[in-house]
């Protein structure tokens, strides 16, 4: 059986070999056919249209879905390649790169401001207290609270579903970031949450967020950013009275 | 591609090429003590395939049961068939124990036990009091380990403010007239434009090479790039016929299933419903050895007791442990069989074959990372300036084996050593050592022959091809015939490779390049296997001849060293002495 796959091309430089005769410049549609096998992820699907022609660029790697590299946009909704089975797309599938960050080439986007955002939010483990000898205690019922936080593999698939991130890359954390934002707020073993909560305040980086919940949907991972966001904004609620 | 002298130059104290769990380590080290560090990476550093890692770490804690770093000593000594170097086995074994602790400061979710300490559970080849009980010695976040260290890892390093070159690929190692490591030639894969990094010293920190064989867990990513790199560079690969076959890859896919779910209390079942672990390894059944346990997959499968219409896989169940520990302890898993085989682990088994998984060989060591070849003065002369570590490297802490749980371990420790290895030397060596055109062109001219134009054969078909090829003739069951075959063929395969074309030219963003360099180093580090597995006629941990089916001690207890130059091979003993502690020495390995 063979699928049907309408890819977005660009190609920046006019020397690629490419098969098209569409001017290198403008980016454009290009469908292939690819012989499908049982249980075919779209990533395999993308292999199979690179074996056809060399010039297509997409970024992945493990293709098990803990790397995070190819998050694509397939038949409008955001999700990693490699476990999104070709089955559940309706075809022609249309393969896009994520939305609303710049295309360098093909499925390749530049995620610039998304690592910003993510290193914005100091996503790292704050400690005061002198470090014990062992580890630092902590409670199965404090650590099941990081679950559903620290799982994120920073795909982008979330934040560039986001009206709010499209709008405002460069002064919204957007989900991402919140996401981890949250799970350093929530882990009983940091000891920065008023410095973290401050630089959170003013109009954009976490309060740009409306609820509007495509992170939720798109997270291939099952993650609920939303919730996350929410948490925040209760804390700072809890911390100012 | 532009002259050498017109590429332009950066400058750091240290360069660190692979950023998974080694590298990132060796790099926070050296950025807290305020180095110049350059992190370069093919891929954003949370894709390295540290990432994928899923049962834990290994270190004598006794958080849940009685438990001494001298028994995880004697237990990777005898996992390694005896082929380990004690010294630098005592030294990670050691190591284990602050250097886990060391994570948990730095924000590992570990899971944790209900008096709150680090979760551990038991893996294969772990024992109590030198080969007595099950010991339960793997630090675990649920099955996520891997990605909850190089994240940690990650997020540490931006602290520490260190300088990333992401999606940079490393082409060549640049060497001086004395043979020192001053540096590497990088292409910037998004623009496409090539970049010198001058450095006082260089860790080769790129991972495995998985991707040599057809099916296997591995990320696209491992293509041995830093192993092909050290013997482009002339430093040999040690002990390269020693490449471990994961028990439990999903079978015809290759995805891994980790040896938690036999930690857990899971087992496997033939075809017959038989647990027939029971015949191989009485004492530790499902929790032997890997290579004991995926020999004993494949045994039962050509005696026809498989699994499926087709007999060609064994069962592995875990569904009697109950939805709470499978969804709780495994739920990495739990997905990997819903995604890919459409099955709920805590009710039905799960399809399994041994897969190519890890390499215990690589680029040889000392137990302080630096690179050591033979020289004038010996077979373990220390390169200047340039270190190994994680799977690139070879300590060799793994010998013909290694354990569950002791590969996070060994990036972490040996990552770590690096660093305090660097530190010391920079400050012995203040000065970068001159770098001049003719050190830097044999690397430019690597890079300039992709781009010879006109008809030729493509990447993709000779890498195809490469894979089968390795996994016809250097799989779990080796014997002289096929491998002599797969040796010429290979030989064959690599003068072919001259007249590969790239169709594609263009600059930007070019992954077709990437992967005609990736091909280069594949067949390089394939070499490097079939020639090591052809000349070693016994049988010793992964490495199984069925025309030499015995351990030989007397002619084999050394180690290999395969060099490019002529494909030769010379071998050196194995280090027996530990630091502070008796010799183990060999003794029949049983489980």
């Amino acid at each position: 059986m063979t699928i049907t796959i309408s890819v977005y091309r660009y190609q920046p430089d006019s020397d690629s070999g490419s098969t098209s005769s569409a001017s290198a410049s403008k980016p454009y549609m290009q469908t292939f056919e690819v012989e499908a096998a049982p249980g075919m992820m779209l990533r395999e699907a993308l292999l199979a249209i690179k074996e056809q022609d060399e010039t297509f660029a997409f970024r992945h790697s493990c293709g098990e879905g803990v790397c995070g590299s190819d998050g694509v946009n397939a038949n409008g909704t955001n999700c990693l390649a490699c476990i999104t089975p070709v089955a559940d797309l309706k075809q022609p599938i249309q393969v896009r790169p994520l939305p609303g960050r710049p295309v360098i080439r093909d499925l390749v986007v530049d995620m610039t401001q998304f690592y910003e955002q993510y290193r914005a939010v100091e996503p790292y483990l704050i400690r005061k207290d002198p470090l014990p000898e062992q580890e630092i205690r902590q409670s199965p019922e404090d650590r099941d609270k990081l679950d559903g936080l620290y799982e994120c593999i920073l795909c982008g698939c979330c934040s560039t579903a986001c009206p709010s991130f499209w709008w405002n890359p460069d002064k919204f954390h957007g989900p991402a970031a919140l996401l981890q934002s949250w799970r350093f707020l929530a882990d009983s073993r940091d000891q920065a949450t008023e410095e973290r909560l401050d630089a959170l305040e003013g109009p954009y980086k976490l309060f740009r967020c409306h609820s509007i919940m495509n992170c939720v949907e798109v997270c291939p991972k099952g993650l609920n950013p939303t919730k996350a966001i929410g948490q925040i904004k209760e804390l700072m609620l809890e911390q100012s009275v | 591609m532009p002259a050498a002298r017109s590429i332009p130059h950066r400058h750091f104290d240290a360069l660190i090429i692979g950023a998974g769990g080694a590298g990132l380590n060796a790099a926070l080290r050296l950025a807290e003590a305020d180095l110049r560090v350059a992190v370069v990476s093919k891929v954003f550093p949370t894709r390295s395939h540290t990432v994928a890692a899923q049962g834990g770490v290994n270190a004598a804690l006794a958080n849940v049961l009685p438990d001494n770093w001298h028994w995880h000593m004697f237990d990777t000594i005898k996992g390694s068939d005896y082929l380990g170097d004690q010294d630098a086995i005592e030294t990670m074994c050691r190591e284990a124990i602050p250097t886990v602790y060391e994570l948990e400061h730095a924000g590992v979710p570990f899971s944790r036990l209900d008096n709150g300490r680090i979760y551990q559970r038991a893996f294969g080849g772990q024992s109590q009091n030198f080969g007595g009980e099950q010991a339960a010695r793997t630090c675990a976040a649920a099955d996520r380990t891997g990605h909850a260290i190089l994240h940690t890892l990650y997020q540490q390093n931006l602290r520490a403010k260190t300088h990333f070159f992401d999606e940079h690929f490393a082409v060549d190692l640049i060497r001086d007239d004395e043979g020192a490591a001053i540096g590497a030639l990088v292409l910037d894969i998004e623009s496409g434009e090539p970049l010198i990094i001058e450095a006082k010293t260089t860790l080769l920190a790129t991972g495995g090479y998985g991707q040599v064989f057809r099916t296997n867990t591995n990320a696209f990513i491992n293509t041995g790039d830093g192993m092909a790199m050290a013997l482009r560079a002339g430093v040999p690969l040690q002990d390269m016929e020693f490449y471990q076959f994961h028990p439990t890859g999903v079978a015809g896919k290759g995805m891994l299933i980790t040896e938690a779910t036999r930690g857990e209390g899971g087992y496997l079942l033939n075809g017959e419903g038989e647990r027939f672990m029971e015949r191989y390894a009485p004492h530790a059944l499902d929790l032997a050895s890997r290579d004991v346990v995926s020999r004993s997959i494949l045994s039962e499968i050509r005696a026809g007791r498989g699994c499926g219409p087709q007999k060609d896989y064994v069962l592995l169940k875990v569904d009697h442990l109950g939805a709470d520990v499978v969804h709780q302890r495994l739920p990495g898993i739990t997905d990997i069989c819903r995604v890919f085989l459409g099955i709920d682990p805590a009710k039905e088994p799960i399809p399994v074959f041994p897969t190519a998984h890890y390499a215990m060989g690589g680029i040889p060591t000392d137990r302080h990372a630096r690179v050591v070849a033979p020289a004038r003065h010996g077979p373990e002369e220390v390169v200047p300036g340039l270190y190994a570590a994680g799977e690139c490297a070879c300590v060799s802490v793994h010998g013909a084996n290694r354990l569950g749980g002791n590969s996070l371990l060994d990036i972490l420790v040996f990552g770590r050593a690096a660093g305090a290895d660097i530190l010391a030397y920079v400050a012995e060596h203040p000065n970068h050592r001159p770098m001049r055109d003719e050190h830097i062109e044999p690397a430019v001219a690597r890079l300039a022959r992709w781009e010879r134009q006109g008809d030729g054969e493509r990447v993709a078909d000779v890498k195809a091809e490469l894979r089968r090829l390795m996994e016809d003739h250097c799989g779990v069951f080796r014997e002289q015939a096929t491998m002599t075959e797969g040796v010429e063929k290979l030989k064959a395969l690599r003068e072919r490779v001259e007249g590969v074309r790239l169709r594609d030219q263009s600059q930007t963003f070019n992954t077709a390049r990437i992967e005609a360099l990736e091909l280069d180093n594949l067949v390089d580090v394939g070499m490097a296997t079939l020639m090591s597995a052809l000349h070693r006629d016994e049988s010793r941990g992964a490495h199984s001849r069925v025309d030499h089916t015995e351990r030989d001690d007397e002619r084999w207890m050394k180690h290999s060293l395969y060099s490019r130059d002529g494909d030769r091979m010379d071998y050196k003993p194995v280090r027996t002495k530990p630091l502070t502690v008796d010799s183990f020495p060999p003794k029949p390995r049983v489980y």
